[in-house]
């Protein structure tokens, strides 16, 4: 067990975990910031992705001791202040049908349009291609980010 | 008394969206709800005005939870931003709440409609004896009873008093269609919100105060027992709180986090019995589903008699693995034993068999379990399985205290249900003209109520009469079914044996039209040309509703125009849980590999409800039935599932989904149901238009084996 100190959401946290824990269980067990879903445990779905230090990354398979004093964004803190543009996308495309891989996608997509405000298919197809749907919305899931892009507008 | 009271749900925030609540519910006859009206048990009004209709189906994507609310809303004239849900738990109330079969909408239709229709005629009643006037002078009009002669008006909630006192009405009239409001609407679903802001609460996210976490080490071997059990390192592990058999063939490592139960069991060694299937593999269960072939089959269908007919004979086979569902959401499932009760939330798509289940397994009497239903990320049929709620019942029993059972991935991909594997036998005679006088299609395949013990009368499985119709009105025309048997667990994935029947069928018939040398469109139209009603079991199929369903998608697709150049395209049409749908696929071919690019598909489903969830649901068919076709399979190897996770059981992704586009045919016919019919013409349209591009014929499943 270690004492370890997180900034999650813009919030210190301190949690006494092992260090090897995966963040997600620490997000999920510890936090109990549920958004951010346990999917393949091993980096191969995106249904846990979070941003550390603004990049995105798979916490089912990032031990919490490698985001000591880092800061950790979860669905949960996306918008602080309301939605994200991303969220609002997401309604007005109607994207969600189970909705459980869709913060994961979300925080994906987030991630590409800090950096990339306006990306093309293949960029999108690039950042998003980690995130699996079962219930198939790739391509609402594309409309979205080109509206959100477009601040909102198709 | 539960845990938490619903009131505390509630109030934790669990699913609120856009002023709509979602609680859970476990309504029991003789309940009363103080003050409110609630002439049915699907619907509590409250003086203030707040309209609670209660879903008694699970949601796990396909958006009853919307859908149904809507139906009852309709006739009950309300206001739908006044609409509360609740999701009703196990109960003796609803019938059979089996969410299963696309038959949600199907089966809810009628007693939603009616439960609306009264509570509106109760309340204008309630209205009329108010204002002393008579009831035909009054009018229900979102939310309120109106009587315009005098210009007054009153809110539902107002009448709630009034209306409680009054009968029932034993038989109502029903709004229709052409007056309809609410059904029809591209409503958004009520949950998306709380979704995209990952506060609505799954299964996997349900906690109760005190609540340990359980994963369970299970025999890999199908069929496979415990023999010993070795905890020493397991209890090591911090946070490690027990380590115990749960049933014959399951060890639980209970903890106080999941990732500590993890890795409890990461350490755990137990014995295995190895039991009978150590030497079974997937070469064997093909083969004897090829030896299976020559005993004689029950009849499903018979017209005429094929066997007496003469012309020229095709002839093929063609064959489908085992596949996994594969939601996104994990098995998992909580519960609270206390001595003489259980509680579990459960996301289930059987909540009264998760009650009766565990009822058997810990020993209580079902009224003595109690099943919430939560929201599901995901189904397709692997949540009809009660193993979740059994597991968590079993270890919350053995450790005394509320605990959630969660599967890991491989566990879900090893320890699961499977699609059956399954062989077809197809022949036809055809006519000088190229068409079938006779078509005969043999189905050999293990039965998945017959493996779970249920009875199988005349050994035809119960599914089939829903799953495996003739589509075309072929004079002589046989469909038959040998019944086998497997080890491997078999389960009702998506669209069930439509999606094996719809491909052999949809892939022969393209064989025919090429033998031929006709257009696939054409020959298909040809076939359904003549007006005909092809009564099958319980079901009428109408070859005028399936000709409409493909000259739709062909129109739409554009069929008879030409492609870009390197675009191939193909065609299917299937019917099945009395939908109807056609699809074109349209690909190109990059490194012998197929690359999708479109798929138009339409659908003849009766009244279309909420025609948004309808494309959501056909889009995401299309996606899930694109991945059976070109990757999954469950291979098995020395009695063990080969496939771990989704690098090697791997779904499309985003580089792989196509543009979906989604028609419906106009109809005020009953509705039936869309969350499978997508699926069965998908393999077959992008098979044919895979021999469109290669002259390659593919005849098993799935194309990138």
């Amino acid at each position: 067990m270690a004492d370890i100190t997180l900034r999650v959401n813009g919030s210190e946290k301190q949690v006494s975990v092992s260090p090897e824990t995966p963040l997600l269980w620490v997000l999920r067990d510890t936090l109990q910031l549920t958004g951010t879903k346990f999917g393949c445990g091993a980096g191969l779905c995106g249904a846990c992705t979070v941003h550390v230090e603004g990049n995105p990354i798979r916490s089912c398979s990032t031990p919490v001791s490698q985001v000591a004093n880092k800061n950790v964004t979860t669905i949960e803190g996306l918008g602080p202040n309301g939605l994200h543009p991303l969220q609002e996308a997401w309604l007005a495309e109607e994207v969600p049908q189970c909705g459980y891989c869709q913060t994961g996608q979300i925080m994906s997509a987030a991630a590409l349009l800090a950096k990339t405000p306006k990306p093309t298919d293949e960029q999108i197809t690039q950042a998003m291609n980690g995130n699996l749907c079962r219930c198939g919305t790739y391509e609402r899931i594309r409309k979205a980010i080109h509206r959100a892009a477009n601040g909102g507008a198709r | 008394m539960s845990p938490l009271s619903r009131r505390e749900f509630v109030g934790a925030g669990i699913g609120a969206a856009a002023g709509l609540v979602i609680g859970f519910y476990l309504p029991h006859k003789g309940e009363s709800h103080k003050d409110s009206f609630s002439p049915n048990a699907y619907l509590r009004i409250t003086p203030d005005n707040k309209i609670t209709i209660v879903v008694a189906r699970s949601e796990m994507g396909q958006g009853v939870r919307t859908a149904l609310p809507m139906i009852l809303a309709e006739e009950l004239e309300a206001d739908w931003k006044q609409i509360e849900i609740e999701q009703a738990g196990a109960s003796t109330l609803y019938g059979d709440q089996t969410t299963g079969g696309s038959a949600s909408i199907r089966t809810t239709w009628d007693p939603m409609r009616k439960a609306g229709a009264s509570a509106r005629e109760m309340l204008i009643s309630a209205a009329a004896l108010t204002w002393g006037v008579p009831r035909s002078t009054c009018t229900a009009e979102a939310g309120h009873i109106k009587h315009a002669a005098s210009n007054r008006s009153l809110s539902y909630g107002e009448l709630v008093a009034k209306a409680s006192t009054l009968p029932v009405p034993s038989d109502v009239t029903l709004k229709q269609s052409k007056d309809y409001k609410i059904v029809g609407q591209r409503l958004p679903r009520l949950d998306s919100l709380a979704k995209v802001k990952g506060e609505a609460i799954y299964g996997i996210d349900f906690r109760l105060p005190g609540m340990k976490h359980a994963v369970l080490a299970r025999c890999p071997l199908i069929g496979g027992k415990v023999t010993s059990i070795d905890d020493k390192e397991s209890r090591k592990i911090s946070g490690v709180t027990y380590v115990g058999k749960i049933g014959d063939s399951a060890v639980a490592v209970v903890a106080d986090t999941v990732w500590s139960a993890m890795e409890g069991r990461r350490v755990l060694n137990v014995g295995w019995d190895d039991g009978p299937n150590k030497d079974l593999n997937s070469g064997a269960i093909l083969a004897s589903l090829k030896q299976a072939a020559s005993k004689k089959g029950a009849t499903l269908y018979a017209a005429g008699e094929p066997g007496k007919t003469s012309g020229r004979h095709i002839s093929a086979e063609y064959m489908l693995p085992f596949m996994a569902h594969a939601p996104m959401e994990p098995g998992n499932c909580t519960a609270h034993f206390q001595g003489s009760k259980c509680e579990l939330w459960a996301p289930t798509q059987v909540p009264q068999d998760c009650r009766d289940s565990v009822a058997t397994a810990i020993g209580l009497d079902p009224d003595q379990v109690k099943v919430n239903v939560t929201l599901m990320g995901g189904g397709f049929g692997r949540r009809l399985e009660h193993d979740y709620a059994v597991e968590a019942a079993r270890v919350s029993k053995a450790i005394n205290a509320p605990v959630k059972v969660i599967w890991t991935r491989e566990d879900d991909m090893r320890c699961s249900t499977y699609r059956p594997a399954s062989l077809h036998q197809l022949s036809a005679t055809l006519d000088g003209a190229g068409l079938p006088v006779a078509l005969t299609h043999r189905i050999i395949a293990p039965s998945i109520t017959g493996q779970k013990g249920q009875p199988v009368p005349n050994n035809v499985d119960p599914d089939l009469p829903d799953e495996a119709g003739p589509v075309y009105g072929i004079p002589n025309y046989a469909i038959e079914y040998v019944m086998t048997e497997t080890p491997v667990p078999l389960g009702w994935m998506r669209s069930v044996y439509a999606l094996q029947a719809g491909f052999a069928l949809e892939s022969f018939i393209d064989e025919l039209a090429l033998a031929a040398g006709k257009d696939p469109l054409k020959y298909r139209l040809q076939l359904l040309a003549k007006d005909q009603d092809l009564a099958y079991f319980t079901t009428t199929w109408h070859t005028a509703r399936m000709r409409a369903v493909l000259q739709l998608a062909a129109e739409k697709a554009g069929w008879d125009k030409p492609l870009p150049a390197g675009h191939y395209r193909g065609i299917a049409c299937f019917a099945c849980f009395q939908t109807y749908m056609a699809e074109v696929v349209e690909i190109t071919m990059e490194n012998t590999q197929p690359k999708v690019h479109r798929v138009v598909a339409a659908v003849d489903c009766g009244q279309v409800v909420n025609p948004a969830i309808l494309e959501q649901q056909i889009q995401g068919g299309v996606v899930y039935g694109l991945s059976n076709a070109l990757r999954a399979q469950i291979t098995i190897d020395k009695g063990r599932v080969v496939q771990g996770n989704f690098d090697d059981y791997a779904p499309l992704r985003m580089d792989e989904a196509p543009t979906v586009e989604v028609y419906a045919v106009p109809s005020q016919e009953a509705p039936t149901g869309i969350g499978e019919p997508s699926l069965p013409p998908v393999a077959p349209a992008l098979c044919n238009a895979i021999y469109a591009a290669t002259k390659k014929r593919i005849r098993t499943l799935p194309i990138q084996s």
